[in-house]
Order: structure tokens, then C-alpha cells, then sequence
């Protein structure tokens, strides 16, 4: 136990310490996301995307799905660690038009892990395990897309038909009304 | 003041300091010069004027304190003057720091409270070493974060052995409606912010699927409004600003569409804000406990009068009293405090290349790293500077291998984060330069 009194009675006003050039320290979540990211272990079908390499706190992954009714589409979600990382998750969307049970037209994805579950000891892997797992088994218990989920329950065989249908760039149910939505306010933005 | 009231004023802690007691630290020797440093030298600074920090202020004032600091980054509100009992009406919109210190001043003869209306980051270890001891009444855990880091980056270890002066005593109090909590955090020595991450209680997230198909609460019926409805139609133009009337009246009317929709009763304009800000209500008794708790730490840090808490209390007034103490433990693989600084010294920073650095980590035989990714920071701003596990990163970063540390942009005494498979945390090494002709561009 330390016994400030006899230690330090003698502290100074408030003295400039010698500083070595303007540099500030990493921060604790900088600290943690750099052995994240270090440590990536990626499944063969993902891969990462840095637009900035200096900046690990920003990226993209990429899943390529080889089995399962996503096969052969490619879907981008955008990380976004903030600086209170690992208390709080990363916030990550998903950027790519897909027909999932859990995942809506917003690019909103529905797991756990990412929003009530995350705990400070789970990974950067851990989410990128779960966004897989996504793929290979929707869940259609916890839709975010009720209708996507109400067809996988009731005909499989139409639910692959319509994700196959969604990756060749086409859209399925009131997607293709929303899309058209957007585009018009978009339009608008220029009028 | 005449000397007799003096005296009378103080009495009560000249019975404490001035006489021994089986509860002291064993080194204690009573005397008046203890009370004579609390008075005089005894440098206090309170992070946070709100509904701890004024209660903060008044304790420590009242406690013989003189010499104290206060930093907040916020002005009044009107909300704030149930509880803050150091601001009126008239100070809405006012520094919490600048009015808090000026009441006390004026109120609490010979006192002498410092403010400063700015944020924690603003200053630097020059700053805060002037401190004897560290008391924060902070509502957020990043700020809670960053201090910790600061004063754990203050350590000065000889050979391997913490030295104890280094060593600023931080007593840390939290409040969230009838719970709080109370810690003493003697960087390096016992449990940090950063060892007990997981104690903070999360934030409170519902599930996605139940806001956007089975809401049954209010909460869900807002929740839906903000994450969904809000960024699908953007009705200003701009993302959800709490503060804003405008934008909680859209998301107050929207969430009580929505729950009329589900039949769900309970949607106010009160619930609106407290989800869309995360309010939780403050309780002023519950603030004045654990300010009574942290303040009294710290007089006991100060004089060695009394062995302080060992370290960290507990409280809970939701239903009768409750409070339980134990020793939360210190981490070995903290990511903040469980290691030294790593000190590598390199011979000539103009010739030695960032290939060189990565073989030293990788062959020699203190470190053996299988595949180090190391990241710094330059001028505030981070910088990856080698790691081969991500492809992307690699290529990018593989024209630094053959480049100077100078070259780089990294000064004598930088530090430098290793990541790497063999270490549970990442490594911070300080690059020690032996010759002193560096020329940095």
C-alpha cells in the first residue's frame, strides 16, 4: 500500500513534462483492435477490405458463400468500430440488396452477437464466424424480413428460387417497390 | 479568521489525524503537519461537475481540501438544477466547471478551485502529473477509459520495479438511478478500469428481430422508429439529434403509431427522449452516497489516517440498503496495465530499417513472434506500419519494410503496438534512440 504523504509532498505547479513531439497515445480500443485484426483467421469464402490501411478502426468484408442458397453471391458488409470498442460491438451493416430472413433492405442484420449478446471478450472473428453462419443456415425463428422467412418455412425450393434470383441482381416482393422509392428521392434531391 | 476559530474549525480532523488509531496504515504517525499538506500541498483534481462532481466539490472543500482542480466539458441545464445544488436558474447555460467553482470558492472560506471548461483529452501528462490523487464522477465509460490509460501511461518502472511516486491514486465513483459504485484504483498496483471492462453493465440493445416483428414494450416501438424508420426516411435531412424537439416529436408521434399498431400502451414524450438519449434517471441520494464514500477515499489516501478501500464498493438502495465490498482483481493480460512498457534500443534510427525491427521480434530470443502486425501513432493520427496476416494490408504496407524508422516518422521514444499470436495483449515497445543526430523531416 503506497503512503502518499511521505511520498510526494513535493509536487510542482503543473510543469510541462518533456514532450516527445506531438504524439498522443493509442487508445484502448486502438490497443484491441489492432490484435483483432492481427489475428484475423478468416474461412476461405471471406476476405477483408481496408480503403484505408493507417485506419483498422474501418473496413469491408466480403462473403462469397460455396454452399448453401447463398452460393455464388457476394455480399459486402461495412465495419465501424467506435472508440469504446470491445465494450461496445462494432457497428456493421450489411451494404449488399439481399433476400435473408435476417438481414433487411436497410442492410440491418439481425444477430445476436451484434447487438443484445456481445460481450468485451468476443472477436472480430467472432462476428465474421456469425455473419457466415448467417449464410449457410437463415434463420427464419427472428426475421427482419418476415416474408423471406414465412417462404423459406413454407417452400424451400421458392426460397431458393428467389435468393438465387435476388443475387442475379433481380428483387424479390416489395423490395423492387422500395428500390423504386429510393430512386425517386433521390431524383428529387436533383430537382 | 482568529486563530481560536481556526483551530475550532478543523477540530474534527485534528481528532483523526492527530491521535493514533488501530484502523490507521501502519506507517501513520499522527501529527499536525498531516493536516498542514492536506491544507496546503495536497493537489486534488475532481474530473466531472455534475451530480457527483458538485457533490465531489462540497466534501473535499468541507474536508480541509484546498487545492482543487475541476474539469467538466458541460454547460447547465435546467434539468441538471434538481441535484447539481452548486448552479441556479440563472447559471443555465453556464460552464459546470466555471459556476461550481466559483460558489465554492466564495462559500468555503480559503479554498481555491481551479476550473476548467474543456475536455479530459485536451490536456496532457504535464497536466496531470501536478495531482496528488484523481477523483472522477464521470457518466461515461469511454472517458473513465482514457483517464485510466493516461495515468497507467505515467508509471515509471526502474528495472522492472513499479516506482511508487509515479503512481497517482485514482477513486473513481458511478452512479446509474438507486445503484452505484465506488473504487479506489492505484494504477499498476491493483485492478484497472480496463480489468474490470465487463463489470460495466452493457448498454441496454433489444434484439432487432423482436423491434422490427414482435415488439411488445414501448421501448421497442422507439427503439424501431430510431433504428429503422429514422435512416429509411431521414425526415430532415440529417441523422437523429436527441437534443433536437423537432426530431423527438417525429419519433414521438411515429413510435406511437407504431405501438397503437401492436396495441402496446406506455409511448411518451419523456420515454422517447430517455431511449433516444439513453437517459437513465439520476437520484440525488444516491449521488450524495457515493460522493460521501469517494471523497472520504480520498482523505484517506491523503493522510494514511485510515487504511483505505480495498477496492471496490458496491451500493444499492432499490430496496432497503445493500452495499458489499470485495477486491476486484487485477487482469495479467489487461490490455492497459498489465504490462511495462517494452523498452528497444536502436543504435542508428537513420539506417535502421522496419525489416530489421520485425527480425528482432521474430528471431530473438526474448520476443520469438510468429507474425507481428505493428501499428503506432504519428502526429495523432494511427499508422499501420507492417501486418502480413490481412492481404490487403500486407501489400499496402510492404514499402515500409525497406524504410528507416526515421523515415517512417518515428521519434525517440515512440511508442509502438506488436500484435502478435504469442502474446494474450498487444505489446507496446518504446523505441529508445542511442544517438541523438536524428534528423526528422
Amino acid at each position: 500500500m503506497i503512503k502518499l504523504f511521505s511520498l510526494k509532498q513535493q509536487k510542482k505547479d503543473g510543469e510541462a513534462s518533456p514532450r516527445t513531439g506531438n504524439q498522443k497515445k493509442a487508445s484502448a480500443a486502438q490497443l484491441r483492435i489492432t490484435k483483432d485484426i492481427n489475428e484475423l483467421n478468416l474461412p476461405k469464402t471471406c476476405t477483408t477490405e481496408f480503403p484505408d490501411p493507417d485506419d483498422l478502426l474501418n473496413f469491408k468484408l466480403v462473403i462469397c458463400p460455396d454452399e448453401g442458397f447463398y452460393r455464388t453471391g457476394r455480399f459486402v458488409f461495412s465495419f465501424k468500430v467506435g472508440p469504446n470498442y470491445p465494450h461496445e460491438p462494432p457497428k456493421v451493416k450489411c451494404e449488399t440488396q439481399v433476400y435473408h430472413p435476417n438481414i433487411d433492405q436497410q442492410g440491418n442484420v439481425c444477430l445476436n452477437i451484434l447487438r443484445e449478446d456481445w460481450k468485451p471478450v468476443l472477436t472480430i472473428n467472432s462476428i465474421v464466424y456469425g455473419l457466415q453462419y448467417l449464410f449457410l443456415e437463415p434463420n427464419p425463428e427472428d426475421p427482419l424480413n418476415k416474408e423471406a422467412a414465412e417462404v423459406l418455412t413454407n417452400n424451400r425450393r421458392l426460397f431458393e428460387q428467389n435468393v438465387q434470383k435476388a443475387i442475379k441482381g433481380g428483387y424479390v416482393g416489395d423490395s423492387e417497390l422500395q428500390q423504386h422509392c429510393v430512386k425517386i428521392k433521390q431524383w428529387k434531391n436533383y430537382l | 479568521m482568529s486563530e481560536e476559530s481556526a483551530q475550532k474549525r478543523w477540530g474534527h480532523l485534528r481528532k483523526v489525524l492527530e491521535r493514533s488509531s488501530p484502523f490507521s496504515h501502519p506507517e501513520f504517525e499522527p501529527s499536525s503537519e498531516v493536516l498542514d499538506f492536506l491544507m496546503t500541498s495536497c493537489k486534488i483534481l475532481v474530473i466531472g461537475a455534475g451530480g457527483l462532481g458538485c457533490e465531489l466539490l462540497k466534501n473535499l472543500a468541507l474536508m480541509g481540501f484546498r487545492q482543487i482542480h475541476v474539469i467538466d466539458m458541460d454547460t447547465i441545464d435546467l434539468s441538471n438544477l434538481n441535484r447539481q445544488f452548486l448552479f441556479r436558474h440563472k447559471d443555465i447555460g453556464s460552464s459546470k466547471a466555471e459556476v461550481a467553482a466559483a460558489y465554492i470558492n466564495k462559500r468555503v472560506a480559503g479554498c481555491q478551485v481551479v476550473p476548467h471548461f474543456s475536455k479530459i483529452q485536451d490536456f496532457d501528462e504535464g497536466f496531470y502529473k501536478q495531482f496528488h490523487i484523481i477523483v472522477c464522477g464521470l457518466d461515461s465509460i469511454v472517458a473513465r477509459r482514457w483517464i485510466n490509460g493516461m495515468l497507467i501511461s505515467m508509471l515509471n518502472y526502474e528495472e522492472d520495479v513499479l516506482d511508487q511516486s509515479s503512481v497517482i491514486p485514482m477513486v473513481d465513483g458511478g452512479t446509474e438511478g438507486f445503484k452505484g459504485n465506488a473504487r479506489v484504483i492505484l494504477p499498476g498496483i491493483n485492478a484497472c478500469v480496463e480489468c474490470t471492462l465487463d463489470l460495466y453493465p452493457p448498454q441496454v440493445n433489444y434484439p432487432l428481430c423482436t423491434i422490427a416483428n414482435t415488439p411488445r414494450l414501448p421501448e421497442h416501438c422507439i427503439e424501431y422508429v430510431k433504428l429503422i424508420q429514422w435512416p429509411k426516411e431521414n425526415p430532415f435531412g440529417a441523422p437523429l439529434d436527441g437534443d433536437d424537439a423537432q426530431h423527438l416529436s417525429w419519433v414521438y408521434e411515429k413510435a406511437l403509431e407504431r405501438a397503437s399498431q401492436f396495441n402496446i400502451p406506455g409511448v411518451t414524450y419523456r420515454l422517447v427522449q430517455g431511449v433516444v438519449k439513453h437517459i437513465i434517471p439520476a437520484v440525488a441520494s444516491t449521488n450524495a452516497v457515493i460522493a460521501g464514500i469517494c471523497a472520504t477515499e480520498v482523505f484517506k489516501i491523503a493522510t494514511s489516517c485510515c487504511i483505505p478501500l480495498n477496492n471496490y464498493l458496491v451500493f444499492n438502495d432499490v430496496d432497503g440498503i445493500y452495499t458489499y465490498t470485495y477486491e476486484a482483481e487485477k487482469k495479467d493480460t489487461c490490455l492497459v496495465c498489465s504490462q511495462k512498457p517494452q523498452i528497444l534500443e536502436i543504435k542508428d534510427p537513420n539506417s535502421f530499417k522496419l525489416k530489421q525491427l520485425i527480425d528482432i521480434l521474430s528471431e530473438s530470443a526474448e520476443y520469438q513472434m510468429k507474425n507481428p502486425g505493428l501499428t503506432t501513432v504519428i502526429d495523432g493520427k494511427n499508422k499501420t506500419l507492417y501486418m502480413s496476416t490481412i492481404k490487403s494490408i500486407e501489400e499496402r504496407t510492404r514499402v515500409n519494410l525497406d524504410k528507416t524508422l526515421v523515415e517512417l516518422g518515428i521519434r525517440d521514444g515512440q511508442e509502438v503496438l506488436v500484435a502478435d499470436v504469442t502474446s494474450p495483449t498487444t505489446v507496446v515497445l518504446k523505441l529508445k534512440y542511442l544517438i541523438s543526430d536524428v534528423e526528422m523531416s
